[in-house]
């Protein structure tokens, strides 16, 4: 526990607290602010940044279903959510930490280490394989979170550091080979399904409704707003802004490394090579979704229609078929500043 | 100013005490062996201008600092407070000049950040709107509680901020200059905010240097000066002139005694320097300014009354809502710092340490720096030219260094101001703004510095001058404009710069000095 509660702890009693009857409401407030209500065009821009992803989702998925006739298809759409399922478990994680001012660079290397680790410890059977990676998940993102939240030294160092290790880590224990899955029951998790969707999909939709949850229905949640929005007002208000910040980072090493078990379940083994530059993907895709990167603001549905967004134009780019990976790259990146410049301009238009 | 006494009498006990406080840092001691005693129910005024140590004793009350001696005692008993969340825990509220809210968040999400209402686990939105609109109806303030913070006016998100504060059950609510950015409006709603707060037994520490303020809600005052207590009692045995007397560290009667040295009375030449209507609320309002050549114009005023704000503006360093700026009848362009430069027009800013010198530059490099353009031909620097400049600069100024190229950090305060003078006077400026030119400098160099002034103006340049020390404005200038509260008070000049009639302007006219030196 944090030494502070110690303060209040030793305390003496005090004075009586003075508690008379709370005074009668005065008869007229006095204050009527007249500036209440952000005008009509803030609000109209605030309305269209928090919804501009999804919106764009919208549309861009009815222009691919006129364009492309198998882009409806049941089997295209169960593709494209099983491929974007293990980013949607990463993009979480990444939208606690970027709506607390923060930023991961780690999460790539967490998830191919998450995959070299399913591997090693489906030896002891399919919970050991899930367990392992998400505990060690865990635990980098704690220690990355210890030293940003106490030390408070700065995000884009010490998870860059993190990229750094957990990649080695993952290269060191598999020898740089696949891991192999064994068991039946341990590549059965990310095999197989019902309705026509594979179980990480399940898994994913889960935990990004219980995102949504943490994040608007819980002192947590908002604790991260309130940090990222004002970090010395969230102090001088007693929150204890280490442990949010240590929370942030854990959950996104736990999710990280759990979506690189559940891909490596899927592919039968997992590559410590998997997911490079994973982690710009995953910031891209909160941003898209109408998370500021400057911290404060954001939602869980943005964040879902972003890396929904980023998976159909890559889906899109695969129908077209003569179009390299490189392509899709190119359009993701220009899609990216198309929304980030008009994200900057509706920001602007609500003067925040 | 009856509701004060019901509760005096009533309630004696100290809530919160200071004992002897010490708090020293490299070089400085910020407090020195400070007493402050918070009855329950009091509302304590804690006044002192810059660097008396206002700031520091808050942050000795909210766990900010700890002291080096001496103790706190809340309810009779020592604690330490190991943060601003421990004290708040225990009863403590703060309430800054910077609002210290979540502009992002709404308004019911700042007042119960942290201890949000919950059904089923959950945060109950409708219950936490519900609470925080009674909370401000209690209070006299209506406002859509839903509405972001950053979309409410100053005055309103203090209020907030107010509100978060009473509605922790806090025995003690610290509020530090409050009103800086109040209408006069919000003004009254606070006041009525801290009255309703003294009838429920809460005790304010009250912060300002608006002096109405203080005479108009506080029952005891307490002045520090130089990290020392210099007076507390009740607010009622003070005059306005006697608290600024005890603020300054002046005595009335010797001032009203001490002749004012002569001041020439310059002739009608066109002013160099002329502002006119310079308005930025609510820190300045329509301020009128003229400088003639040769003349030293100085600010007076007390912390807070917009000295500092109006050498910024004019430099068109802070933005400005109207009001014009000209040097020699051409109006510069507002919201520029290169135009104002441009036009003659040089500021030597208060926190020098920040916005003038760079530390780890030779003297030269920093003299230099800013006539970089003039010495280059081509964008490639004459050293010839520059060396030339800097030596002369040397030895006009009299700038004691080990040669031109020594560290500028290793000069002691005042050659560091005479390096920065140094930097602008290259420009060959027709208008040089000082703002507090002397502070943190021995006795020697402060001399040294105020011939510079002198000499200066004798040949032919236009001065304003902003210093808290009363001689210095008095003895160094030839006409003192009063500021107080972001507008002209006042205008002394001529045989009627004395520090009397100074200390007298900036109390306020009201005071009558014959009475105001009985008190003193």
């Amino acid at each position: 526990m944090s030494g502070s509660d110690v303060g209040s702890r030793d305390l003496p009693e005090g004075p009586p607290r003075a508690s008379p009857p709370l005074p009668p409401a005065l008869d007229e407030p006095t204050v009527r602010a007249t500036s209440v209500r952000p005008g009509r065009r803030e609000r109209l821009a605030g309305a269209l940044q928090r919804n501009v992803s999804l919106g764009l989702l919208v549309l861009v998925a009815l222009a691919a279903t006129l364009a492309f006739p198998d882009f409806a298809s049941r089997a295209n759409l169960s593709n494209v959510a099983i491929q974007n399922a293990l980013l949607a478990l990463v993009a979480v994680g990444m939208t606690f930490v970027i709506i607390s001012g923060g930023i991961d660079l780690s999460v790539g290397s967490v998830f191919a280490l998450g995959g070299v680790l399913a591997g090693l410890g489906s030896a002891w059977g399919p919970v050991v394989a899930l367990l392992l990676p998400l505990l060690v998940g865990l635990a980098i993102g704690a220690f990355q979170g210890l030293l940003i939240g106490r030390a408070r030294m700065a995000p884009f160092i010490v998870t860059l550091a993190g990229l750094l290790f957990a990649r080695g880590a993952a290269l060191a224990i598999s020898d740089q080979l696949p891991m192999p899955i064994q068991g039946e029951a341990a590549r059965m998790v990310g095999q197989s399904g019902v309705a026509g969707l594979a179980y990480p999909v399940f898994i994913a939709l889960a935990v990004v409704g219980s995102g949504a949850v943490v994040l608007n229905r819980t002192r947590y949640g908002q604790s991260l707003f309130a940090i990222g929005g004002s970090e010395e007002a969230a102090r001088l208000m007693g929150l204890t802004v280490w442990r949010s910040k240590l929370i942030a980072y854990a959950t996104t090493g736990a999710l990280s490394a759990l979506a690189g078990a559940l891909l490596a379940s899927r592919l039968g083994s997992g590559l410590p090579t998997a997911a490079q530059g994973m982690e710009l993907n995953a910031i891209a895709a909160v941003v898209i979704g109408g998370t500021l990167l400057t911290g404060g603001a954001g939602t869980m549905s943005g964040t879902l229609a972003g890396v929904l967004l980023l998976g159909i134009i890559q889906n899109l780019i695969n129908q077209v078929g003569n179009l390299g990976s490189y392509t899709q790259q190119v359009v993701s990146g220009a899609f990216l500043l198309v929304v980030v410049v008009v994200q900057r301009y509706l920001t602007r238009e609500q003067r925040l | 100013m009856a509701h004060h006494e019901t509760l005096a009498q009533r309630v004696v006990d100290p809530v919160l005490e200071v004992v002897d406080a010490t708090v020293r840092f490299p070089g400085v001691t910020a407090l020195d062996e400070v007493s402050f005693t918070l009855l329950q129910g009091q509302i304590h005024a804690l006044v002192g201008e810059n660097g008396a140590g206002k700031s520091s004793l808050i942050k000795v009350l909210t766990g900010v600092y700890q002291p080096d001696g001496g103790e706190v005692r809340y309810g009779g008993q020592p604690v330490r407070f190991d943060d601003p969340a421990a004290a708040q825990r225990a009863g403590i509220s703060t309430i800054y000049q910077e609002v210290n809210l979540v502009p992002l968040m709404s308004v019911a999400r700042n007042i119960f950040l942290g201890r949000e209402p919950k059904r089923l686990g959950l945060i109950d939105y409708r219950e936490m709107n519900r609470q925080a609109a009674a909370v401000l109806d209690r209070y006299g303030i209506g406002l859509d509680v839903t509405a972001p913070l950053r979309s409410l006016g100053l005055g309103v998100q203090q209020m907030v901020a107010v509100a978060r504060a009473v509605s922790l059950d806090a025995r003690v609510v610290i509020m530090d200059e409050p009103t800086s950015s109040l209408e006069a409006k919000e003004v009254e709603t606070l006041f009525r905010v801290i009255r309703l707060l003294h009838e429920q037994g809460v005790a304010v520490v009250y912060v300002s240097h608006r002096l109405d303020e203080l005479f108009a809600i506080c029952d005891e005052v307490t002045v520090l000066r130089d990290g020392r207590t210099v007076h507390t009692g009740r607010m009622g045995d003070l005059t306005k002139a006697s608290l600024v007397a005890a603020m300054l560290g002046r005595d009335l009667a010797a001032a009203k005694q001490r002749q004012g040295t002569t001041h020439r009375e310059i002739d009608e030449t066109p002013p160099v320097l002329r502002v006119r209507g310079l308005q930025r609320t609510p820190v300045l309002h329509g301020i009128d300014l003229d400088v003639r050549p040769g003349e030293v114009v100085g600010l007076g005023g007390l912390l807070g009354a917009g000295r500092s704000e109006t050498a910024r503006a004019v430099m068109g360093v802070d933005p400005v809502d109207r009001g014009t700026v000209a040097v020699d009848g051409t109006e510069i362009r507002r919201g520029s710092p290169g135009a104002a430069v441009g036009a003659g027009l040089v500021l030597l800013p208060e926190d020098r340490r920040n916005e003038g010198i760079i530390p780890n530059l030779s003297i030269r490099d920093n003299i230099v720096l800013a006539a970089l353009p003039r010495l280059s031909r081509a964008g490639v620097v004459s050293d010839r030219r520059a060396d030339e400049l800097v030596s002369t600069f040397m030895r006009r100024l009299g700038i004691r260094a080990s040669g031109p190229h020594q560290k500028v950090r290793e000069l002691s305060g005042g050659n560091q101001q005479k390096v920065m003078l140094a930097r602008w006077l290259c420009l060959q400026p027709k208008v040089l703004i000082l703002d507090e030119p002397t502070r943190g400098i021995d006795v020697g160099a402060k001399a040294e510095i105020r011939d510079l002034i002198d000499e200066l103006a004798a040949q032919g340049l236009g001065l304003v001058l902003i210093s808290s020390e009363l001689d210095e404005v008095v003895e160094g200038s030839d006409r003192v404009v009063v500021l107080r509260d972001g507008r002209i008070a006042d205008e002394l000049a001529g045989d009627v710069v004395t520090e009397a009639a100074l200390l007298q302007a900036l109390a306020g006219r009201a005071i009558d000095l014959t009475e105001a030196a009985a008190d003193g």
